[in-house]
Order: structure tokens, then sequence, then C-alpha cells
């Protein structure tokens, strides 16, 4: 089910959360809405369930406009962050709840219920553990739980809070393969929402990076990675160093220093960002020069903090883990792709 | 080293000396005996002075009898209506923002702060003869002072925070993500509450509808101003000890008492068994008591 969020705005109590939201998401796509706290990501994911409405703007489900439906109606399968299982039924009771609940004319005999809750606990590898209570399962077991009690409803749109948000760091990468071996099976339309952009790089088919209640930028993970459109998703997504350069003549100044970084539009102020590891080491007077402040091992590599020379401006950049440069010692670089945005 | 270790005496920090520690549990057992202990066993061996022949035949007696039967009818009236209206009050609070909540809490606890009497006079303003209420109603031959509504109006206003006051708490720490996960689920708003709410809350409910019924049964202050104490009609058991006491019934007014004691006791029991039993679940549902 394809789901268009169009124009919409929330406020709370006169507070914007949302302005102006457009998204397209397509059938059967998985969908990360990346954010830092307060950005609107989970107001958005409400909205879309129907958990709250919007101020103004429309959502609609396929042709149909959802805007007017409330939570049960629209057919969309929650998962919290918390789990909020009930805790006074057993694994299988929960499973089976959204079907338990259904107006007699649509709902399923008994035992065919108890036989769908069965197939979702196997689907979530958890069969063998129907007659336990939440309490005494592990945090990834109870939002896998979540999970299979969400599709027995089988929603239109499966829809995630920070699922992952409550686990440790281990279980949090399983679970995210086993939901993408999940989502890749049964094809749900699904949007989940996170604030870690590692999740939502290797999890996701598409992002929707999001910042202080507005859109900025839609793409896979590979075109938001290496194609971001503001200062905001370069210095979110990934890692980035950023100085204020000037433009002038086709070359970029840092100061009345040269980066020779030339054929450069544009003149002016500005502020060059680029990512640590994006970067040459070479031997001449026209780059960026500095001395090594701090280094720290980041996994293969290691990442330097250059004290620029003559400016009080610190950059990070990534050496080999060989490299022999120690504190104090002198090193100029050139970023190899780099991008400019306007001067703050 | 090792040996030193081992022989050094292990005691945490938090510890204190065994002295300290016997002083303070004799000296809180002892002020338990004399203040709570021995007013009970003084009530109960009063009650069976003269036997308990004596006993049961002034618990037969129609005054007492009347008593009884008046204290249960007004307590089968007040505490299912406290558990509606607590039930309401606690889901306004604890799941709604709304203007005004601060003072809806407040107001809630008003009936703890106010002198019972205050409470029973509040009615006498309300529906007495120099009232507009009063009078109005007679006109209908509709009756609440001096009989039993007003009785009934007098306990509801005492013991309405005793439901509330358990649940609002329990609710507000518990949030409202279960519900959202039924509804989300297409659950109607009032299977969401009969299959996911009520079960959340039923022992914190359970709880407080205890405490609420033992006060329903023992009230006497509010319930002395408004109900006239007419004798066989509007007296209460509580009412109805008092009275016998002062006409010199000792073991009439004792035996009387004995039933309320007991009744004290049977709360104390469950509650207790409430909390031995569904313990875990009690704490983890985060009650504080």
């Amino acid at each position: 089910m394809e789901v268009r969020v169009q124009n919409v705005r929330k406020e709370f109590d006169r507070f914007p959360a949302l302005h102006d939201v457009s998204l397209d998401i397509a059938s059967g796509e998985l969908i990360a809405l990346l954010g830092p706290s307060g950005s609107g990501k989970t107001t958005l994911l409400r909205l879309i369930a129907g958990l709250e409405r919007p101020t103004a703007g429309k959502i609609f489900f396929g042709a149909e406009d959802a805007s007017e439906k409330n939570v049960q109606e629209r057919n969309i399968g929650f998962v919290f962050q918390h789990y909020a299982l009930f805790r006074h039924m057993t694994i299988l009771e929960n499973v089976s709840f959204g079907l338990e609940v259904r107006p007699r004319a649509t709902r399923p005999a008994k035992a065919e219920i108890r036989r769908r809750a069965r197939e979702l606990l196997d689907l979530v590898q958890l069969s063998g553990l129907e007659k336990r209570y939440p309490s005494q399962l592990s945090g990834g077991q109870r939002q896998r739980v979540a999970l299979a009690r969400a599709l027995a409803i089988e929603p239109r749109v499966l829809l995630l809070d920070e699922p992952f948000g409550a686990l440790d760091a281990q279980v949090r990468r399983e679970l995210r393969k086993w939901l993408r071996e999940i989502h890749d099976r049964t094809g749900h339309t699904t949007v989940f929402v996170t604030h870690d952009q590692e999740e939502a790089l290797e999890l996701a088919d598409r992002l929707c990076v999001m910042s202080q209640g507005k859109i900025e930028q839609v793409g896979t993970p590979d075109s938001v990675y290496d194609h971001p459109q503001s200062p905001f998703v370069f210095g979110f997504i990934g890692e980035s160093s950023t100085l204020p350069v000037t433009v002038e003549r086709g070359d970029l100044w840092l100061g009345d220093r040269p980066l020779g970084v030339s054929g450069v539009e544009g003149n002016g102020p500005a502020q060059l960002y680029f990512r640590p590891h994006d970067i040459e080491l070479v031997e001449a007077d026209a780059a960026l020069r500095g001395v090594v402040a701090s280094s720290r091992r980041v996994g293969g590599t290691r990442r330097v903090e250059l004290e620029l020379g003559g400016s009080a401006h610190r950059v990070e950049i990534d050496l080999p883990f060989d490299h022999p440069a120690g504190e104090r010692s002198q090193i100029s670089f050139r970023p190899k792709r780099w991008k400019l945005f306007p001067a703050v | 080293m090792e040996a030193s270790l081992q022989h050094r005496q292990v005691t945490s920090p938090t510890n204190e000396p065994a002295g300290v520690r016997w002083t303070l549990i004799l000296a809180g057992l002892v002020y338990m005996a004399l203040f709570i202990v021995l007013p009970v066993i003084a009530v109960f061996s009063e009650a069976f002075a003269q036997g308990w022949g004596a006993f049961f035949q002034s618990l037969q007696s129609p005054d007492a009898q009347s008593a009884i039967r008046l204290t249960l009818l007004v307590a089968a009236i007040a505490v299912p209506l406290n558990v509606v209206f607590g039930i309401c009050a606690s889901w306004a609070i604890a799941k709604f923002e709304f203007k005004g909540k601060a003072f809806l809490i407040t107001l809630i606890d008003l009936p703890f702060s106010v002198s019972p009497v205050i409470s029973g006079l509040v009615y006498v303003l309300l529906f007495g003869s120099g009232s507009v209420l009063g009078p109005w109603l007679r006109s209908y031959n509709i009756e609440i002072l001096f009989a039993v509504p007003g009785i009934v109006l007098a306990t509801i206003f005492v013991t309405f925070p005793f439901v509330a006051r358990e649940l609002i708490p329990l609710m507000q720490d518990q949030g409202s993500g279960d519900e959202e996960a039924a509804i989300s689920l297409g659950a109607s708003g009032w299977q969401t509450f009969w299959k996911v709410t009520l079960p959340n809350i039923k022992w914190g409910l359970l709880y407080g509808v205890l405490l609420c019924n033992a006060r329903a049964m023992g009230e006497f202050g509010a319930v002395a101003v408004v109900s006239g104490k007419i004798r066989g009609q509007t007296t209460t058991m509580p009412l109805q000890v008092e009275m016998f006491y002062n006409e010199y019934q000792s073991t009439a007014a004792f035996a009387l008492a004995s039933m309320l004691a007991l009744l004290a006791l049977v709360t104390l029991v469950l509650k207790t068994a409430l909390e031995w039993r569904f313990g875990d679940e009690l704490a983890a549902t985060g009650r504080g008591h």
C-alpha cells in the first residue's frame, strides 16, 4: 500500500512540531524516518498511524483519504519502542488480540486465530514460548512478539517507532538484520523511526532525514550519504569536518591561505564540508596544514584532530593506522571530495 | 593478609549495631501494642464480657439489626459509585491533558483534608429547611436530610478519594502505550477498557475498593450530622454503637463495635493476602505501597 503525506502540519498547543511536510512512500518499501530528538519524526509516524490528528494537510493510503479515519479503521500495524505488550496476557493471547477484537462478522474462528498466531510466532522465531508472559521474555524477544502482534491483523502499513531503541547494541544488530529478512519475506510497506544513522543506512531502502519539524532530504542511503543537500544532513549522516572558507577567482581560501582546490564556482564566504576519510595527504604549499592535537583509533584507521596553522579551527581527518604522525607533527592535506554551503 | 581478611567482620555500611536495631524494633512493637493491639483486644473482651449468649442476643436486637442492614446498604451504594467515578477521574487525569487538571487533583483530596463534620454540614446547608433545594425536593416528597439518601451522599463524599487516589499514580505510571497498542490493533474503546485498561489496574482497584469499603462502613462524623439518629431508621453501625454506649448498654455497644473491628481485621487480612499473592504483579505495575 503506498502512503502519501500531503502538506501536513501539526501543532501541539500552538507549538509547531511539523511544518508543511510532504512525503511519498512507495508500496512495499522500507523507509526510515531519521533525525535527532525533537525533529518531528515520531510525530510524523503517529500521524500516519492516526494516533495524532494533523492540524492541516492530508494523508492518503493508496487513493483513499485516510486523514478522516481513526486508528482502528486505518488497519495499520504499530510497534512501540517500549513494546506495549499486554502484561496480563500470554504471548499467544497477545498475538491473537487483534483478531479476537474484530467484530463477529469478520472474526476468524477460534482455532483459526490460534493457528495464525502460532504461524506468526514461528515467523518471528518464538515457537514454544506461547504460554509465557511478556515479563518472562528478554527485551529482544518482547519486541519480536510486538512485531508478530502487529503483523497478525494483516496491516496495510507497518509502522515502527524506534523499535530497537531500548535494546543493547548486540541484540539491536541481530534484530536489524532479522527485520530486513522479515520485510523481504512479507513485503509490507514499512516506515520506521530511528535516531541511529547506522541503523537507518543499513536497514532502509530510502531515508527521510528530518530536522526541526521539516524534511531535509529523502533518498537512498547512498545518495543521502554521498550527496547531502544541506549542512544539516552532511553533519548528521556520517562523520564530517567543516571550515569557513572564501571563494575567490575559482580558488578556495582559508584566511589568506589557498587550499589548492580550484575550479570552484561563485564568490565570497562559504562553509566547506568534507568527510574525514575523503582527503589526500599532500606535500605542497597550497593545502591545509596543521599540527596533530589528538589522535585515536577508530576501527582500521586512525582519526586525527588537526589544529590548523594560523587559525583556531580544528578538523578531523582519517590516517592509515600505521601512519607515523605523532603528537604535534605537521600534516598537510586536501579534501578529495567536498561540498560548499552558503556561509552561516 | 588473607587470614586477616577472613577474620574481619564484614558489615554493610548501612547496618546498625545490634543494640540499636533491637531498641528500634522494641520501640516500634511496644508502641503498636499500646496504641493499636490493646484497644482492639479491649473491644473484643468487652463484647464477650457477658458471654457468647449475651453477645449474640445484643446483635439480634432490632436496633442492631437495622443498623447493620443500613450500613451494608450504604456501602453497597457508595462503594460502586465511587468505583465508577474513581475510574473516570483517574482516567481523565492520567490519560488526558486539560485545563484545571491540577485543580481537580487537589479537589479529589478535599474530603481527606476537611473534617468529616464539615462534610456533613455541607449537606445540611444544601438540603436543609433553610436552603433552596431542600424545600423544593420535599414538595415532591423526596427527603434527603435525616434519611437514607443524606447518609449515602455524606458517605460518598467522605470515601471519594480512596479509589481515585489509588488509581491515579498507577495509571499515570502506566501511561497510554497499552491503550494505543490496543486501538492500533483495531480494538474499540470499550474493548480496550475491558481487555487492557481494567486488567492493568485491577489490583490497585481492588485495594482501593477495600479501603473505600472499610471507611464507608466505619464513617461516623459526616453521617452523624446528616442522619438525625432516628432509631431503627437512620442509624448506621457506628452511630448505633455510640447510642448503645450512651445508654449504658456496654455489651451491645461493644458487640456491634466488635463487628466493625472484625471488618477492619478482614480488610487487613485481605489486603495482606492480596499483597502476598500478587506482590510481584503489584510491584510490576508500579504501585508504591
